[in-house]
């Protein structure tokens, strides 16, 4: 059946995930989603070092500080507020009768700090992004507002395939009435208009970051509930399911350890577009003015004031634009890599 | 253990599975597939039972009733006096140590994710025999019981050919040391090849742990070579059951005759009586009351309209469900 060639490659690439990973790499746009996306990451995750309204170092008199990390607002006479800052201001020595070194972020401003004294100001090398119409640094915004919009697409989705996961392993591996009443549910989900739905349900909901995850969790696993279905019932026609039978596993053994395995794939990649998918419905709601509640930053709420000054603040409309745009189509070239990668078909 | 002849090991008494047809919203049932349809049949222990017949007869659909994979609709079955049916969840958990499949298509039969040691071993985790190390030690025994490298127990099955794929799976129902494995066409998915291999690897196999064997297959020169005795099945039901040599000497039933005229003859000078049946493919929806043969059957009389014909005892040992047996046509 397999030629030398390929058997000589089913050699080298021993497990599925060193064949996914071999098929993946061999494609340049998902790398650079990939690649986009850990960036994103990293950004999220180290944002309070990135973009901060006090110094990440602070040595004075042979004393040593860690203001982001201790949260301090002066040391002896030095306040922060006080000092002046202009990005890119990473390393500051002091000057004539000032004895103390500060090691600040790159962008010197909290998302929350504002100034009116500069509101609105177009991009400069003191605000290479602007500010918004409080003064606020809007890459500071939206340094901070990728982790909520990151933290919101993975929580949700999180979410949702713990949810889809279950209940599509419950109706493909049961069948019966138990795939009749949730293949039910799934479509009658189905046929809800979930945005607004979403919406119906935050306008009851206190705004707050983590009732946006949930919703758009509890709303958003219909896809993956009917991947897992479809593949459930695909092996559970197998040999391999039937021959654990014969052993005596347990249907959750079987479920859990043989047949999720096998049915990941396809969940993998919606989960992926489903991230891509949550951060865009969080901008959106954010937009409309159902999201995270002022003064948390994200780039749909930058989007949102821009909607005021669009005639002349073209940077509060164009870089959280780009923000999402980059991010989504991060995620969507990473999701779509690895639905090809994981298409048995190429390992022939 | 000496290979006895005695005893019964598994019962089988009007055995049934009919999966319904249904239609609609409220799942009405419009119809019945009767794929397994009053089997009576016993398996001596250390014996190799061939069942043969042709593809949708129902052999397979019996092999898996008889290991209670599939819940049968009607009758019982007996393992070695246990009546399966009526076990609790934890006996028959229990009782499944005792009996194994093997199955055709050892591409669908092996979990693609799992390394093959797991594979084989996962009877043994499943039911908490061994420590881990007692484990290693069983499996690598058990590959090289079935002629598979030790070393090889990290690799994938798609690293290994069909034949050697066939020798996991033999390995995996090994694993427990089970009384009864049902081998459902082990080989009908190999290479003629590797079919005389595996073919020999099962026989060693019965010998050495004094297996008996439920020897599924539509081959007949296979189940001639490993069969004690034969039972040939046509639409859900057991239509002859003679000891080997009988069967294949002294056919009595016109479908038994016709599939032993069907066997290819390596001789093409060899003259050769070759019966076709009329081409009414077989209907598991057929009429209850006549003969489930009749629309094909060469010899079909009158009374093979109106009453089933019942498995008689034509000669010793050698049962036949029709009733024009013996009568040449």
């Amino acid at each position: 059946m397999k030629d030398s060639h390929s058997k000589l490659k089913a050699e080298q690439l021993r497990t599925y995930r060193q064949m996914v990973w071999y098929h993946f790499r061999k494609r340049p746009l998902a790398l650079a989603g990939l690649w986009t996306s850990i960036l994103l990451f990293l950004v999220a995750v180290s944002a309070p070092l990135l973009a901060n309204d006090r110094p990440i170092f602070f040595s004075t008199q042979d004393q040593w500080y860690w203001p982001v990390f201790s949260g301090i607002d002066q040391v002896g006479k030095y306040e922060w507020r006080e000092m002046k800052r202009d990005a890119p201001f990473v390393f500051d020595r002091g000057g004539e009768g000032r004895d103390y070194i500060a090691v600040w972020p790159p962008v010197p401003y909290s998302p929350t700090e504002y100034n009116l004294l500069e509101s609105l100001a177009s991009p400069s090398s003191k605000h290479w992004f602007g500010t918004d119409d409080s003064g606020r640094d809007v890459l500071s915004r939206m340094i901070h507002g990728a982790r909520v919009s990151l933290s919101v697409g993975f929580v949700a989705v999180g979410i949702a395939l713990v949810i889809g996961v279950c209940l599509g392993a419950m109706a493909g591996y049961f069948g019966g009435w138990v795939d009749v009443f949730i293949s039910r549910l799934i479509e009658i989900m189905l046929t809800i208009p979930t945005f607004f739905l979403i919406i119906a349900i935050m306008a009851f909901l206190p705004p707050s970051i983590y009732n946006i995850m949930v919703v758009i969790g509890l709303t958003g696993w219909t896809g993956a509930a009917r991947f897992v279905r479809a593949e459930f019932l695909k092996l559970r026609q197998l040999d391999f399911i039937m021959a654990l039978r014969a052993l005596g596993a347990s249907n959750s053994r079987i479920i859990f350890l043989h047949m999720l395995p096998n049915a990941m794939a396809p969940v993998l990649v919606s989960a992926v577009f489903g991230v891509a998918g949550a951060i865009l419905v969080e901008s959106s709601l954010s937009f409309l003015g159902f999201g995270v509640p002022p003064p948390t930053p994200s780039w749909g709420d930058i989007l949102s004031q821009s909607r005021d000054y669009i005639e002349f603040a073209w940077w509060l409309t164009v870089f959280p634009g780009l923000a999402i745009f980059v991010s989504i189509t991060a995620y969507n070239l990473v999701g779509e890599g690895l639905r090809d990668a994981m298409d048995p078909r190429l390992f022939e | 253990m000496p290979k006895s002849q005695g005893g019964e090991l598994i019962v089988l008494c009007g055995v049934r599975k009919h999966y319904p047809i249904t239609r609609g919203l409220v799942r009405r049932e419009v119809g019945r597939i009767r794929a397994v349809d009053g089997v009576d049949l016993t398996i001596r222990k250390g014996e190799t039972l061939g069942l043969v017949g042709e593809s949708g007869c129902g052999k397979s659909t019996l092999g898996r009733v008889i290991l209670r994979l599939e819940e049968p609709t009607e009758g019982e079955i007996y393992f070695d006096g246990h009546g399966m049916l009526s076990l609790s969840d934890r006996e028959m958990h229990l009782l499944r140590r005792r009996m194994q499949i093997i199955f055709q298509d050892p591409y669908s039969s092996l979990n693609p994710r799992q390394a093959i040691g797991r594979t084989i071993t996962e009877g043994l985790v499943i039911h908490g025999i061994g420590t881990r190390s007692e484990r290693a030690e069983r499996l690598s025994y058990l590959m090289e019981v079935v002629g598979l490298r030790p070393e090889h127990a990290g690799r994938y099955p798609h690293e290994f050919s069909g034949g050697q794929r066939q020798r996991v799976c033999i390995a995996r129902a090994l694993a427990l040391n089970p009384d009864f494995v049902i081998c459902d066409e082990p080989l009908s998915a190999l290479d003629v090849s590797i079919q005389a291999q595996v073919l020999n690897l099962l026989q060693d196999l019965q010998d050495r742990f004094s297996l008996t064997y439920l020897f599924i297959s539509h081959d007949l020169s296979v189940v001639r070579h490993i069969s004690d005795r034969v039972a040939v099945m046509y639409l859900g039901n057991i239509v002859e059951l003679a000891p080997k040599r009988e069967l294949f000497d002294n056919p009595l039933h016109p479908y038994t005759r016709t599939l032993l005229q069907a066997v290819p003859q390596p001789d093409p000078t060899l003259d050769r009586k070759r019966r076709h049946l009329p081409d009414a493919s077989p209907d598991p929806q057929r009429d209850e009351r006549s003969c489930s043969f009749r629309p094909r059957c060469p010899q079909a009389a009158p009374e093979c309209r109106n009453e089933p014909p019942p498995l008689v005892e034509h000669a010793p040992r050698h049962w036949v469900r029709c009733h024009r047996a013996g009568r040449t046509g």
